[in-house]
Formats: C-alpha cells, sequence, structure tokens
C-alpha cells in the first residue's frame, strides 16, 4: 500500500492542472481556431491575446488597479491587526471574548448582503471608485482574519519575553517594534499571505464600488466577455496572467501556508 | 497557555480594529435593517412597513426554491470535499523536496480571481471546445451544462472541488505534521495496523483543524456567488441560482429593497446560527 500512495497526490495535481492547461491553450490560440476546431495545442501558437493586453490601457490599468487596492487593504488589515493581536493575546479586558467573536462574525457575512450598502455608504462619504473604498470594503473580512491569525502566533511566543524587556527598561512602541515584531514576523508574513489571497479573489464588492478609476482587472474581463461577443482567447490571457500575482506570492510564504492555515483559535 | 492579566487600557489597542469594522459592519447593516421594515417609491421617501417584508419572504417559493438548492450544494460540497481532503493529506508525503511542490500546485487554485475560476471551467465545460466537454461528449454522455440543469449541477460541483478542497488538504495536513514522530514509533512497537494509526492518532489530532475547515467550508459555500453566476449564470432556468444568486438579483437587478433587505438578514441568520450551533455542539463534545 505503501508503494502506491503518492498516486492520489499526483491525480489530484493532475486534475488541478488541467482547467489551467486548458485556459493557457486557449490563451495562445488565435480566435479562429478556437471556434474552428478542438485542438490540445495550439497549431498556430500567438501571442496576439497578450500584445492586445499589454498594449490597451483599459487591460493593464486593470491589473494596476487590483494590484493597488490589495496592496492597500494589506497594509491597513496588518498594521491595525497587530496591536489588536497582541491585546488579545496578552490582556484580559471588558467584553474580550464578545469582541472577538463580534469580529470573526464579520467572517460569515455574505459579501452578497453588504454590496447595496457599502455602495450607499461609500458613495455617501465620496469615496466612491477609488481604491481606498475598495481596500476598506475588504478590511470588512480581512481585519477579522489577520487578527485571527496573528493572535495565533503571538500566543506561541513566551510572555516572559514581554516583561524582560519592560523590567530593561523598553517603552511600550519600542518594544513591539524592535524586539516583537521581528519574533513573529513569519506570522506577520502568513496574515498577509491571506489578506493578500481574499483581496485578490473578490470581485463582487471590488466591482459593486468602482466604475471607471479603479475598476478591477476581473471586472475588466466581465465587461469584455459581454459586450464583444465571444473573444475567448483574449479573455484567456487576461485570466492566465491573474493567476501570475497569486504564484508569485505561494512561493515566498510555501513554509509558512500550512503552519498559518493550522494556528488560531476559533 | 500563559496566564492573561486583566488590563482595561488594552482596549487602547483594540480601538482601530474596532472602529475600522464598525464603520464597516454596523453602517451597512444598520441600512439593511433599516429597509427591511420600511417601504419606498423612491425619493427617498419611507413608509414603515413592519415585519411585512419577512412575512413575505418567508412564505415565498422562489426563496424557499434557492434555499433548498442552496442547502443541497452546501451538503453535497461538505460530503465531498471534506473527506477527500483528508484523504489526500494523509497520502502526501510528510519530507523531502515534494513536500514544497505538492503544497504550491495545489494551493495554486485558492488565488485565481473567483471569476476568472468561473471563467476557466466556462471554457472548460464548454460542450463543443472545452477540454471536459468535449471528452465527455466524445465517451458517449449527452453533457452541455447550458441546457441541461443535472449537466449545470455536475459542473458546479465538479469547479467547487477544484477549487476548495486544496483548502481541506492544507489544514489537514497542517494539523499532521503536528504530531509528534514519538507517537508513531510507539503505534509501530504495539504493531498497529496502517488503519488502526489513521483512526486512533491521525484524525484525532486533526480534529480540530477539521473543525476549522468544516466551517470555512460551510460559510463559504453557503455564500458562493460569482463562481457559479460566471459559469452558469444561475441556469438553465434556476436550477443553479443560489441564495446569494438570487439576492443580488433581487436587490441590484430588480432593485426592491424592502424584500432583499428582510432576505438578507435572514440569510446572514441562517450562516451565523448554524456556525455557532456546530461550533458548540463540537466543544461541548470535546470537553467531555
Amino acid at each position: 500500500m505503501k508503494r502506491y500512495k503518492w498516486l492520489a497526490p499526483t491525480f489530484y495535481i493532475v486534475f488541478l492542472m488541467l482547467p489551467i492547461y486548458w485556459l493557457l491553450n486557449m490563451s495562445f490560440k488565435t480566435t479562429n481556431e478556437i471556434l474552428g476546431s478542438f485542438t490540445l495545442w495550439p497549431r498556430k501558437f500567438t501571442l496576439e491575446n497578450y500584445t492586445t493586453i499589454f498594449t490597451d490601457p483599459t487591460w493593464y490599468n486593470g491589473y494596476f488597479n487590483s494590484l493597488t487596492y490589495v496592496g492597500i487593504n494589506t497594509i491597513i488589515s496588518v498594521s491595525v491587526a497587530l496591536p489588536a493581536a497582541y491585546a488579545f493575546s496578552r490582556y484580559r479586558f471588558l467584553g474580550d471574548k464578545h469582541l472577538f467573536f463580534w469580529l470573526l462574525t464579520n467572517r460569515m457575512a455574505p459579501p452578497a448582503v453588504f454590496a447595496l450598502p457599502f455602495f450607499q455608504l461609500y458613495s455617501a462619504v465620496e469615496m466612491f471608485d477609488t481604491h481606498i473604498a475598495v481596500a476598506m470594503a475588504h478590511a470588512l473580512f480581512n481585519i477579522p482574519l489577520a487578527v485571527w491569525i496573528l493572535e495565533g502566533f503571538m500566543s506561541g511566543v513566551p510572555k516572559e519575553l514581554d516583561e524582560t524587556a519592560y523590567v530593561d527598561g523598553y517603552s511600550f512602541p519600542r518594544f513591539f517594534i524592535k524586539i516583537f515584531i521581528p519574533v513573529i514576523i513569519s506570522g506577520i508574513g502568513v496574515a498577509a499571505f491571506f489578506c493578500f489571497m481574499f483581496s485578490w479573489v473578490e470581485l463582487l464588492l471590488a466591482k459593486t464600488l468602482t466604475s471607471v478609476a479603479a475598476k478591477p482587472i476581473a471586472a475588466v474581463m466581465t465587461r469584455t466577455a459581454s459586450t464583444s461577443g465571444y473573444e475567448l482567447g483574449l479573455l484567456a490571457a487576461a485570466g492566465s496572467l491573474t493567476i501570475i500575482p497569486g504564484a508569485f506570492v505561494i512561493y515566498f510564504v510555501r513554509n509558512y501556508i500550512a503552519k498559518g492555515f493550522a494556528l488560531g483559535r476559533v | 497557555m500563559t496566564q492573561k492579566t486583566t488590563h482595561q487600557k488594552a482596549w487602547l489597542l483594540v480601538t482601530p480594529v474596532v472602529v475600522l469594522v464598525a464603520f464597516n459592519a454596523l453602517i451597512p447593516l444598520m441600512t439593511v435593517v433599516n429597509y427591511s421594515f420600511q417601504e419606498t417609491f423612491g425619493n427617498n421617501i419611507f413608509f414603515w412597513e413592519g415585519t411585512h417584508w419577512f412575512e413575505e419572504v418567508l412564505h415565498s417559493d422562489r426563496f424557499a426554491a434557492s434555499l433548498v438548492r442552496q442547502i443541497v450544494f452546501t451538503t453535497i460540497i461538505l460530503l465531498i470535499e471534506i473527506p477527500f481532503g483528508v484523504a489526500i493529506a494523509l497520502s502526501m508525503p510528510r519530507k523531502g523536496p515534494w513536500v514544497s511542490v505538492c503544497l504550491v500546485m495545489m494551493a495554486l487554485p485558492l488565488l485565481i480571481p473567483w471569476n476568472v475560476v468561473g471563467a476557466m471551467w466556462n471554457i472548460f465545460a464548454l460542450p463543443d471546445i472545452g477540454l471536459l466537454g468535449k471528452t465527455l461528449n466524445s465517451l458517449g454522455f449527452d453533457y452541455d451544462y447550458t441546457q441541461q440543469p443535472f449537466s449545470a449541477w455536475f459542473t458546479v460541483i465538479l469547479m467547487d472541488v477544484w477549487h476548495w478542497t486544496s483548502l481541506v488538504v492544507l489544514l489537514s495536513y497542517a494539523g499532521l505534521s503536528s504530531i509528534p514522530e514519538a507517537y508513531y514509533q510507539a503505534a509501530k512497537i504495539d504493531g498497529a495496523s496502517p488503519w488502526a494509526i489513521i483512526r486512533y492518532i491521525e484524525l484525532p489530532k486533526m480534529k480540530r483543524v477539521l473543525i476549522i475547515a468544516f466551517l470555512l467550508r460551510f460559510m463559504d459555500s453557503f455564500m458562493i456567488y460569482t463562481e457559479p453566476f460566471v459559469l452558469t449564470g444561475g441556469g438553465p432556468g434556476n436550477a443553479t441560482t443560489f441564495l446569494s444568486i438570487d439576492l443580488v438579483k433581487v436587490a441590484l437587478g430588480q432593485f426592491d429593497l424592502g424584500p432583499a433587505a428582510a432576505m438578507s438578514l435572514i440569510y446572514f441568520l441562517i450562516i451565523l446560527l448554524t456556525c455557532w450551533l456546530f461550533y458548540t455542539l463540537t466543544m461541548k463534545d470535546e470537553a467531555q
């Protein structure tokens, strides 16, 4: 039995790669070949679809917009979650358990419920169609997640570290920045990874809160799919390009992913 | 772990999070609550409606149908993804160069934007030019997800298994790698069978992460919107119209604010209650 153990993960990975391969395959084909025949690999290899994306500002701005709000969101979420996670892991205070649970309930709110109220809220404060608005909206589910993950990591750090530092005359902010943050840097990496991930993949809120200036790449794709008919090759090329940032980020945190999922105490 | 000290100033550290989340959660939630009790004909004029919308939604066949579809979908998803994910995690290598390769490849679907997942499966499953659709049809199955409800369900479920099983795998794998080597050595000395090792060492040790996996998969599959929307648009007919798709149709499509708001609150409450019940029950079990 042991000898054939590798079969299951291998088949699973092949299953995972098939649709991705098909997307890449389509992205290198001409529209004629896609619609005219069924071919397992591109016969007339073309980079035309990618050229269109890299030369048309509505396309490549979509990528910049997405990366901008994802970046802002990750920075906001992690930086406000750091002190809060420290408070939850070190101190008992009035209403701490209720507060923690309330934060987590926001992870359970369907984005569809919040789409319309968010639109009205951010229009009212005149932030509609800005990167900040999307970043703030995504913070609704990313802050609780970041607090949850960081709290798990911080609870693993012995309290003696804090006490020794205070005895040595460190003030809280100096201790936090100089000593504590370097100790939990891998936790920060994992939290940032998850914030990046959930902000990067979400579309409903990002689409509702933007129209032109901050339109995410995902929404640009939806528009192409619906208005200019069946440009499958272009759609496939744009889709393939959205996989790259994710793959890049996973590669960097590969050793911490499993750990990040396991920590935290629901 | 360590003793916590009581210190009310800790509230200062939590304030930024509370302010940000409250701004994002409470104001929109109050807007929804507000709409759910009122009727409007535009121009910001509202009339008190009491619990009328709630009664209407609870009695409507449309809501009941979406809810049933949603429950069936989530049940199938959990029944497939949890055992499948655990099985894959159990058969993964524990050490060596292949671990990173497996983890990176498996995590890949999790980082693809949800509408790209939908678009990718749309292309992959097209009956005439998609790899999956073409293969199924040439094997003699009559498969067309744009026309047949059964094919549409099959595709949506397969897509979700593709998309999210890796989350269960990663979580279970994390649980497994926290088991000390000594446990396995002890089992070996006692002559435990491979099945006994799984049943009495590995599964109990994975319990905690499995609860997290179950909760996350329950919440996310219950809220699913983008992937089936891009793949099937809720069709054919209403065959794959799940709760979120239905809700967006009512709220942003028809702009029926009252019913949409009432529906939102009922929807949110169902998720909260289920998570709370499941969590209390499993944790009570653990305490015994």
